[in-house]
């Protein structure tokens, strides 16, 4: 009760009430998050058992046209599935994709950074080396050849079967640099303060001065960073679903079913890759923008461009 | 200067070498050679000859070597499904990639490079409002979800442009080129249109930001107080100093443009690298994909390399940030 006291006073508060964009912003997020995260219970068809779909009611349009059907609010893909219930559950897989890379990705990024940063030296020297060499190739390249040499080496059948934890590690292998560069910078910045000389003074431990008193110093660049990570990530997520190197079709993601879609698009049922692209855009927009807010509140000095 | 440019150098050397060894285990692991090149009725006591003669039983050191060797003489082994070096494959597609990024690229200058400098100057007149909006919404719409649109709009339902493959070519010295032809030109505009909708919104804002800053400095000001024209302050003294960290981004963002492609040509069927790169995994043609990360990796290297170096030259700075 207390702490929603101190955050109803709060500055974070106080912008968020007079900012109408993030409000929307905000709403439509928490819509999503909560929809895709509860597709199971509330689709009203359960798309991963393949006895409760039939092969007859393949590409239907969406119910308010001619030839829809009452059952199928959006009208049904190739294979006869509810296209509203595939998506809560592709939405459901690219939020747990996305989310699961960026902590991945975080926490590995986080720790490097701290480690380097702290140290110092060689160690510092290589990490950051290593971070820089990664960096100049681009994060979606790396991405696209990890996946693929994954693939192949897996067999596109255990592939697909380990697709969601192997797609998270892949993604967030792609693009850890980032966090561990920003970290990095930021403990410099802490580590010869003097709160920090204090913790050394009274005799701490060099693990527990890193965790207890530099890296929650750091953190508020690291929120910063995810808010742009976050949907980079549910976009790379997409953009290998949608090459194949991604979800399967039979648990898809928004990217597999934009992919699916697109191969009937020359027949005309352009709503099995309309409907996932514009939930997909309208999900990454929102977060996009719900970022952008944060960062002018969080950092009121940063020039806003 | 010179201990610079020697140590990115070995740097380029070294990081060439790993990909080399990630290629390397990649091939080692995926492939088995004896069993492509030897019939199923092969004996045991031929299938043993065969690994001893091509050298498969060395050590593992031994054979990265030589591997890096062939590699070097431009030999990255036979692709199974072309059934011709891999090189060559990869020399073959790199032309239509090649013009897929140039095209991309001269969209990207002629339009953001007057729209952001005009958003800069007028930044409250209804056209920089409105790309502004859409710059927000160009940014989260998915690269591959532009081209489909745009075939759906102008190919299925209009029926204006061709929405697959290059068109007609004409042979230049080797070079399979679509630029000289109106078919060729006619099936670029889609597939570099899409792709620059990646970056536009990007440069817009970039460039627009930093001309507002610089449109804020004294120089300006003094400018203003002189009385000149104002074209002349605002083409020549306050866009030139614009112009410096535009180029600088724009050659990071040509190697991210680079990784998009392999997206917009899998749309277009564009016959490009890209598109080669992903039949070589539905095929698990493992030499072909490991010959393109050496060649892909060897671009990057290169141009990072020579970027760094140029750099170096312009500004001492990096020379210095990069002794201990």
């Amino acid at each position: 009760m207390n702490a929603w006291l101190r955050f109803k006073d709060s500055y974070l508060f106080y912008s968020f009430k007079r900012d109408p964009v993030a409000i929307i912003s905000f709403t439509l997020f928490f819509i999503l998050l909560l929809v895709g995260l509860s597709a199971p219970v509330i689709a009203p068809h359960n798309t991963y058992d393949t006895s409760t779909f039939d092969i007859m009611d393949s590409e239907l349009p969406p119910s308010w046209m001619d030839e829809g059907s009452q059952d199928f609010l959006f009208g049904t893909d190739i294979q006869g599935r509810d296209l509203f219930s595939t998506m809560l559950f592709g939405l459901r897989t690219s939020i747990i994709i996305g989310i699961g890379a960026v902590i991945f990705q975080a926490f590995f990024g986080v720790g490097i950074g701290l480690i380097a940063g702290y140290l110092g030296g060689r160690l510092d020297a290589f990490l950051m080396r290593v971070a820089d060499i990664q960096f100049s190739f681009p994060y979606l390249i790396v991405a696209i050849i990890a996946s693929a040499i994954f693939q192949v080496a897996f067999g596109v059948n255990r592939y697909e079967q380990l697709a969601i934890p192997l797609l998270i590690i892949i993604i967030g292998i792609s693009e850890w640099p980032k966090y561990a560069r920003t970290v990095r910078a930021s403990v410099l910045g802490e580590r010869n303060k003097e709160y920090v000389e204090a913790a050394r003074v009274i005799g701490l431990n060099r693990r527990t001065i890193m965790l207890r008193h530099i890296l929650p110093n750091t953190l508020t660049p690291v929120l910063v960073i995810s808010t742009i990570q976050v949907p980079q990530a549910i976009m790379s997520e997409a953009a290998l679903s949608f090459l194949g190197l991604g979800m399967p079709i039979t648990q898809p993601s928004l990217g597999s079913l934009i992919r699916a879609g697109f191969e009937y698009i020359f027949s005309g049922s352009w709503w099995i890759t309309f409907f996932p692209g514009i939930l997909l855009v309208v999900f990454i927009l929102v977060i996009l923008l719900l970022g952008d807010w944060l960062r002018d509140v969080l950092n009121p000095r940063l020039y806003k461009g | 200067m010179f201990a610079f440019i020697v140590r990115r150098i070995i740097q380029a050397i070294v990081v060439m070498m790993i990909i080399g060894l990630i290629g390397f285990a990649v091939k080692n692991n995926l492939g088995d050679p004896v069993r492509d090149l030897l019939p199923i009725s092969a004996s045991e006591a031929e299938r043993v000859a065969l690994r001893d003669k091509l050298g498969l039983n060395d050590p593992f050191v031994t054979q990265y070597f030589r591997f890096l060797g062939q590699a070097l003489k431009g030999d990255l082994g036979v692709s199974y499904f072309h059934s011709k070096p891999t090189i060559e494959v990869i020399a073959a597609k790199a032309p239509a990639t090649l013009e897929l990024v140039f095209a991309t690229a001269l969209i990207i200058v002629f339009i953001s490079l007057p729209v952001g400098v005009y958003s800069a100057i007028f930044p409250k007149s209804w056209f920089s409002r409105i790309t502004m909006g859409l710059s927000t919404v160009g940014v989260s719409m998915p690269v591959f979800l532009t081209a489909i649109v745009f075939i759906y709009i102008f190919g299925v339902e209009l029926h204006w442009l061709p929405s697959y493959g290059r068109g007609e070519t004409v042979n230049i010295y080797g070079w399979e080129s679509g630029f000289f032809t109106i078919d060729g030109l006619k099936h670029l505009i889609l597939p570099s249109i899409a792709l620059s909708s990646i970056m536009l919104p990007l440069f817009i804002r970039l460039i627009r930001s930093e001309m507002m800053e610089v449109l804020e400095t004294e120089y300006i000001k003094f400018a203003w107080a002189k009385g000149l024209h104002r074209k002349r302050i605002y083409l020549v003294h306050a866009f030139k100093n614009t112009l410096l960290p535009v180029v600088t981004v724009f050659g990071v963002e040509i190697g991210i443009l680079f990784a998009f492609t392999i997206l917009t040509e899998t749309v277009f069927q564009w016959q490009g690298m890209g598109f080669m790169f992903l039949e070589a995994v539905e095929r698990s043609d493992t030499a072909l994909l490991v010959a393109y990360l050496v060649v892909v990796g060897a671009i990057f290297v290169v141009v990072n390399t020579v970027v760094d170096i140029i750099y170096g030259f312009i500004n001492p700075m990096v020379r210095i940030a990069g002794t201990k």
